[in-house]
């Protein structure tokens, strides 16, 4: 039943991230003389930008009920590949051809590969019902080992302007990464609010029994959530390529650890249904923020690390608190 | 209040609030060594929120709980059931993959001089608590494999084994068979001799006759009537706990039939674990436009998973022919089944047929999003619209259609998925259990609700292990045991007692 205190609390609750990071701006803000300067501001946004495109990815699938291990793995075979077939392009010794990429191909290539494995993730996980953890911790490792295969255990380097203009350009101002998970944010935002495929994928993640006797295709529904996960980790992946000119092999260990982190921080259950694209946004901001402050605090990192963890747990905390008081 | 020495439980002016409901107020409760006292009222009367407080499930913010004429406060169920108050609830608490003599010592297990769990001990333990209670299963069999009538025996094993001297059980009758009941009753009655306070809440006034003392009557978080059973009639009982005079079920008259929509001919669908065995086999029958059809059978009959067959689930395992307006079709998914204009309201409203934390809006729009907007995206306005429509329709309480459907009352929630699939204009509506857990008053609404969607033209099955709702609501009745389809009876024919012999197994006694 409706009370007139209900709705303030409410909005309490769900304003939480963005009151933590208003917090964290200020107090950092007079701790430290250059954290509130426009260039730092941009650093910030940059330094986000391959988090929150894989978080995009990472609270599609959480959404759904589901978790990715594998996202930081793809990021790296998709940044290999990508940077392979536009260095050398792609060798058909038996018809003697020597397939040749431009940029844009290159780029279509390595979201392409991220697509396609992320596809494979849903494929096993709801054409012979392994849990996702299993499933895409098996993806984890075949990615990984692509990886190595496909560059020799090197990184692919020298990959031109053109390419490494994606990763630290910037236009009007605003970093390229900026400006591309900005249209990743909308889009996203868009997709999850205003159009079935959003409305399917809460309803899947808060009730897939129901769903299903709703006659909603569930199946399909999570292949994509997985190929859309699979493909942002190919973006990540171009990103971080083009950042540092340079596709490494063991690049994004760990990222998807980072990427359910802000998920979480952002307010989004992770036995799915409940949660927002904007609310991943505000959890990869305070992340950022975070790691960007304690830097210039001249605190350590490894502190640095204890207090993400904490801050994880403590969100994860409130979160709880929150829903059980919801369900009395 | 005098301490009478046979008063085991007393509970003084417990008020509780949650947020934004006060669920009790100043309610008191007396439990009396070797009586069984009933708690009655509609849903949200606070019945459960009494009995949780008793156990130590939650805390009262005032009032005082007695036991033996002590003072006590209780942190958890445990420490309840310690000092000798055990609770069943509705949900058994059991652990599935343990064996049952793990499941009664659970948190208990007898140790030996080592410090490791004594298995023989305890298996012979349990093995004297089933004798008593007349389960013939080994303590040793896994819990999974019992049905729900014998886990509940399990449970009260649970209860006796901590030495409780008050029972507290919540709607123990709700999820078993006519036989189980029989002797669910026989070992109430015998923890009664041995003195055992017991507290039952259930919607069954029938049940009272046969193991009853006291009443209690609550409603809206009151109590409204604290006596003797024998003191009160029925109608008196129903009057408290509605508030006013109850109108006695809108009696159907013959329906026009229109032409068979759905027929199904030799349908079978093979045992998930058991080769060789089936759930259902053989089971053909028909159902018109403007028909309402009752499946009865009790629970194990195969009532459920029939629905389910018919609605796409199970596909792999069912054999069997579907027919929609003659002609002949294939159902192997749910999208199947709605397409050829099937809905079905499965019987667990809760885990399946809403998404709880959605509003009324977005699980009112869910089964037909895809009819309104364009290029996938959806059409806010529409949406609302068809909310509106359903709540305006079907007289849904709620506050707003933006309302959270989790915070709405069970018959608000039933209505809102029947409208759901209205929205989809079906031709057959499959119902199974309609009013399970829904209370009186939202019942007779839903029955009318039926009878109106039947009057235009839907054609309705209804699966039911209600008798009364049976009768009650359907022109035709066929009845299922042990997944065989055992009789078929118009309404005219369908009394009381051939339904039920026709769903009793052969060999049970009747008594």
């Amino acid at each position: 039943m409706n009370t007139p205190t209900l709705p303030a609390k409410e909005l309490l609750a769900k304003s939480q991230s963005l009151i933590a990071l208003i917090i964290m701006v200020i107090a950092i803000s007079l701790l430290s003389d250059s954290f509130l300067t426009p260039d730092n501001g941009w650093n910030i946004l940059r330094q986000i930008s391959v988090n929150l495109c894989l978080s995009i990815g990472m609270t599609l699938i959480i959404l759904s009920g589901g978790i990715d291990l594998s996202v930081g793995a793809i990021l790296a075979l998709a940044g290999a590949v990508a940077a392979g077939v536009l260095k050398n392009g792609i060798a058909l010794p038996m018809f003697d051809i020597l397939l040749q990429f431009s940029l844009a191909g290159a780029v279509v290539i390595g979201i392409a590969v991220g697509f396609m494995l992320g596809w494979f993730n849903g494929f096993v996980i709801t054409r012979f019902r392994l849990p996702p953890f299993v499933a895409t911790l098996g993806m984890f490792s075949i990615a990984r080992g692509l990886t190595m295969l496909w560059t020799g255990g090197f990184p692919v380097t020298g990959l031109g302007e053109d390419f490494s203009f994606l990763g630290t350009g910037a236009v009007f101002g605003m970093p390229m990464p900026v400006w591309i998970t900005l249209a990743l944010v909308v889009l996203f935002v868009v997709i999850t609010r205003k159009t079935r495929f959003g409305r399917y994928l809460y309803a899947v993640g808060g009730n897939e029994r129901a769903a299903r006797l709703t006659g909603i295709n569930v199946n399909s529904i999570k292949i994509w959530v997985y190929a859309l996960g699979g493909a942002l980790a190919g973006v990540a992946g171009l990103l971080v390529t083009a950042r540092l000119d340079s596709a490494q092999p063991n690049a994004g260990l760990g990222y998807e650890l980072d990427a359910i982190a802000a998920v979480v921080i952002g307010g989004t259950s992770l036995s799915g249904g409940r949660g927002t694209i904007m609310g991943t946004v505000l959890g990869c901001l305070i992340i950022g923020v975070l790691n960007n402050g304690l830097f210039l605090l001249n605190v350590s990192p490894f502190w640095q690390q204890v207090i993400k963890g904490l801050i994880i747990l403590i969100a994860v905390a409130i979160d709880r608190i929150n829903a059980n008081d919801q369900e009395r | 209040m005098t301490s009478s020495p046979d008063i085991v439980l007393e509970a003084l002016d417990i008020c509780k609030s949650f947020p934004g409901v006060r669920a009790l107020d100043k309610v008191s409760l007396t439990l009396r060594k070797g009586r069984l006292t009933a708690l009655l009222g509609e849903n949200g009367a606070g019945k459960s929120t009494l009995m949780n407080i008793v156990a130590g499930v939650f805390k009262q913010d005032s009032g005082d709980v007695k036991l033996a004429g002590e003072t006590v406060s209780f942190n958890t169920p445990r420490e309840a059931r310690e000092a000798g108050i055990s609770m069943i609830f509705q949900e058994l608490n059991l652990v599935a993959n343990l064996t049952v003599a793990e499941n009664i010592y659970l948190s208990r297990e007898p140790l030996n001089k080592l410090g490791f769990i004594d298995a023989d001990k305890m298996n012979k333990d349990a093995a004297d608590l089933l004798k008593q209670l007349d389960l013939a299963v080994e303590p040793t069999t896994p819990l999974s494999q019992l049905r729900v009538g014998q886990q509940q025996i399990v449970e009260i094993a649970k209860a006796i084994s901590c030495k409780a001297k008050v029972l507290i059980m919540d709607e123990p009758t709700s999820a078993i068979t006519e036989h189980e009941i029989e002797v669910l009753f026989g070992i109430i009655n015998k923890l009664k001799q041995q003195g055992v306070a017991i507290a039952y809440i259930t919607h069954k006034l029938e049940e009272l006759v046969r193991i009853g003392d006291d009443a209690i009557v609550m409603r809206d978080g009151k109590l409204i009537s604290s006596a003797p059973l024998k003191d009160l009639t029925r109608p008196e009982i129903v009057q408290m706990m509605v508030g006013r005079e109850m109108k006695s079920i809108a009696s159907r008259q013959s329906p026009e039939l229109g032409p068979e929509v759905l027929r199904v001919e030799q349908l079978s669908l093979k045992h998930p674990q058991r080769v060789n065995d089936f759930v259902f086999k053989n089971v053909s029958f028909n159902v018109h436009s403007g028909e309402v059809l009752g499946i009865f059978g009790l629970m194990g009959a195969g009532r459920t998973e029939l629905l389910e067959s018919i609605f796409g689930l199970h596909h792999r395992q069912v054999a069997g022919q579907f027919f929609v307006n003659g002609q002949p079709v294939n159902i192997t998914s749910p999208q199947d089944a709605i397409k050829l204009g099937l809905a079905l309201a499965p019987e667990d409203r809760k885990s399946e047929g809403l998404v709880l934390g959605m509003s009324v809006q977005e699980n009112a729009s869910l089964a037909c999003l895809a009819q309104f907007g364009k290029m996938g995206f959806t059409d806010l306005d529409a949406e609302r619209q068809l909310a509106d429509d359903i709540v305006a329709r079907f007289r849904v309480k709620t506050p707003s259609v933006h309302q959270t459907i989790r915070n709405l009352s069970g018959g608000n929630q039933q209505k809102v998925i029947l409208g759901k699939w209205l929205a989809n204009k079906p031709l057959v509506l499959l119902l199974d259990e309609p009013t399970r857990g829904i209370d009186v008053n939202a019942k007779d609404e839903i029955y009318k609700l039926i009878h109106e969607l039947a009057a235009e033209g839907l054609a309705v099955i209804v699966v039911s292990s209600e008798l009364p709702e049976v009768q009650a609501l359907t022109d035709r009745v066929i009845v299922l045991c042990e997944g065989r389809k055992t009789a078929e009876f118009s309404r005219t024919e369908a009394t009381e007692e051939s339904i039920m012999s026709a769903a009793l197994p052969n060999g049970v006694e009747k008594s």
